[in-house]
């Protein structure tokens, strides 16, 4: 559950808002960010700070790309199947990640840090074939590239403070 | 070299900054409006410039503008769609990245030109980055009093605030969007009442997309002639950014005079077909979009022309296929995403996409029979009587394919596999 400070935080947002459910994404997010994934508890505590309906918080949880309804790794690794990455060779990618990580689409390492799902267009055509990792945009990838990629970020999950794999592009 | 406007001010590594951008004349329109003129007079000169909406459905921004009624109910809003996921659309992430200021001061004008107090940046999760230099360049804006209360004394008060998306293509769509600010499922609403009368919280709503919005300061400051002088076609208007992508040597964003031959575009600034393959077709505008062939190679990109071949400009956004990609493959990937990304709100969309997923997929595989040709063509037309444009977007390059490329289709059913593909 929230932090005491945290739920202030949210609660002072959700209060200066005209209307408070305008923040239901931004709400799930954070706590979504906090625990790994939006649990059932998360959804009930949207829901009761927006002034919303449980069912309503779910429709909208399960409709959208970037909430996690269940847990998920450390490192979610968004592999973009759109036909501009796919003529550039977006299933050698993600067939190579799934071989490296041991894992399907869909699924998380037994380790928790790595988890793999197929998403629509980025918007990195031009530099196709493109992922994403907690939402930072790498491309155009090759396998070499992804390799090198996977072994940093394994190494900086090992080192004190873990990281962040960056904002700007 | 065509004068550049929109991306003027693009550099490699980084941003342009806030005094960059008024270096190049930037904020003078807004000064210059707010003191010289009304916001009747904005929404005319927008109107009279011909800026059509670069969302991809070539709406005139000044019209729709003007169908806030004068008298309409307060607050009003203007929202920037910054929800760009159509495959090959990557636009409004390059003008974002390029100069936040001209969406900004974009943004402040077109909120002057309909009295709106509060502008929305609705933008897609995967522009994390985007989105984190519009919070803080608004905020820059703000401390030199281009926004917020009382904007450089003119008594006119505008705030702009980004909103994350949680990420679906749908979102897109207006009336989705405003559902999708408002918190609920994003599921599109059928008009009437139209946004600009009942749109964000029953409230009148314009809705512009981020290149939109980015030619408005220039229009202001340059004037509706220059704006339309900018295109090399009679009936087009200003410049266009065209996204190209695919089998090309130099993919990339580029600001050509709307009305460029398509055929220069390909050639003389994405340095032509990649590994000296041959152009075999390309979707101009967009996911949904139909397929442009050899024969249209030479066409007039603007949205007269590619309407005159029963086509569409969409988002400028030119994917471009040579002769060894399977176009069977890549329709059956263009549709994989529709079928993914449709909301599941009516039946035709629902039961449809999925439905023409697998016979594309049973003819690619090889296990397709002669029905599925005139079966295809079929559903595509049923999925045009589905709830919103989503899913007659969806089978533009399906009847693309049957269109232009039967021959291609057909070649796999006979030979029982991928021609394509070696084994």
């Amino acid at each position: 559950m929230p932090t005491d400070a945290q739920k202030d935080s949210l609660e002072r947002e959700i209060q200066a808002a005209d209307h408070p459910r305008e923040l239901a994404v931004d709400v799930m997010a954070a706590l979504q960010d906090r625990d790994g994934y939006l649990s059932d508890a998360a959804v009930m505590e949207t829901a009761r700070l927006l002034g919303m309906d449980p069912v309503e918080v779910e429709e909208l949880a399960t409709f959208y790309t970037f909430i996690y309804r269940e847990p998920v790794g450390r490192y979610v690794i968004h592999v973009c199947d759109s036909v501009v990455c796919w003529m550039e060779g977006s299933e050698t990618i993600g067939g190579h990640l799934m071989g490296t990580l041991g894992i399907g689409m869909g699924e998380t390492t037994p380790d928790g840090l790595f988890t793999l799902l197929p998403v629509c267009c980025i918007g990195y055509c031009d530099r196709a074939p493109a992922i994403l990792v907690n939402r930072k945009a790498y491309g155009p990838l090759t396998i070499a590239d992804l390799d090198a990629l996977i072994d940093r970020l394994r190494n900086a999950a090992d080192a004190p403070g873990g990281e962040n794999p960056g904002e700007e592009e | 070299m065509y004068p550049q406007i929109l991306l003027r001010n693009r550099k490699p590594d980084r941003i342009a900054t806030l005094a960059e951008y008024r270096a190049g004349g930037g904020y003078e329109g807004l000064v210059r409006v707010l003191q010289q003129r009304s916001p009747a007079e904005v929404r005319q000169v927008l109107l009279d410039a011909i800026l059509l909406g670069r969302g991809g459905a070539a709406f005139p921004a000044g019209m729709k503008m003007m169908t806030v009624a004068e008298d309409a109910p307060f607050p009003r809003y203007l929202v920037c769609n910054a929800d760009e996921m159509e495959p090959g659309t990557f636009k409004d992430r390059v003008l974002i990245h390029a100069d936040p200021h001209q969406l900004i001061e974009g943004m402040i004008l077109a909120a002057y030109a309909i009295s709106a107090e509060k502008g929305i940046i609705f933008i897609r999760p995967e522009y994390e980055s985007a989105a984190r230099i519009l919070e803080r360049e608004i905020g820059i804006a703000r401390e030199a009093g281009f926004l917020g209360r009382n904007i450089l004394g003119s008594g006119i008060d505008v705030e702009i605030v980004v909103h994350r998306s949680g990420g679906r293509y749908i979102c897109g769509e207006v009336t989705a969007q405003i559902n999708a600010l408002e918190g609920r499922r994003p599921n599109p609403k059928q008009p009437p009442p139209y946004p600009t009368e009942k749109g964000l919280w029953g409230k009148p709503t314009v809705l512009q997309n981020v290149e939109t919005l980015c030619c408005i300061p220039h229009i202001l400051r340059n004037g509706a002639q220059w704006f339309k002088d900018l295109a090399l076609t009679e009936s087009g208007a200003g410049t266009k950014i065209f996204g190209i992508s695919g089998k090309v040597n130099r993919p990339g964003c580029y600001e050509l005079p709307m009305g460029v031959r398509l055929s220069e575009i390909i050639e003389d600034y994405a340095g032509g077909m990649k590994n000296g393959g041959e152009f075999k077709a390309c979707l101009p505008g967009g996911a949904s979009t139909g397929f442009l062939t050899r024969e249209h190679y030479h066409i007039e990109m603007d949205f007269d022309a590619l309407k005159s071949v029963g086509n569409r400009l969409g988002t400028g956004a030119v994917m471009v296929f040579d002769r060894d990609t399977c176009l069977v493959a890549a329709t059956l990937n263009l549709i994989e995403f529709f079928a993914r990304e449709s909301c599941g709100w009516c039946t035709p969309c629902r039961e449809g996409l999925p439905y023409i997923r697998e016979i594309l997929w049973r003819i690619e595989t090889g296990k397709g029979t002669a029905e599925d040709i005139p079966a295809l063509k079929k559903i595509c037309k049923h999925l045009w009587y589905s709830y919103c444009a989503f899913a007659p977007g969806a089978v533009s390059p399906v009847e693309g394919l049957l269109t232009h490329f039967e021959g291609e289709v057909a070649a796999h059913i006979n030979q029982k596999k991928c021609p394509f593909r070696n084994s």
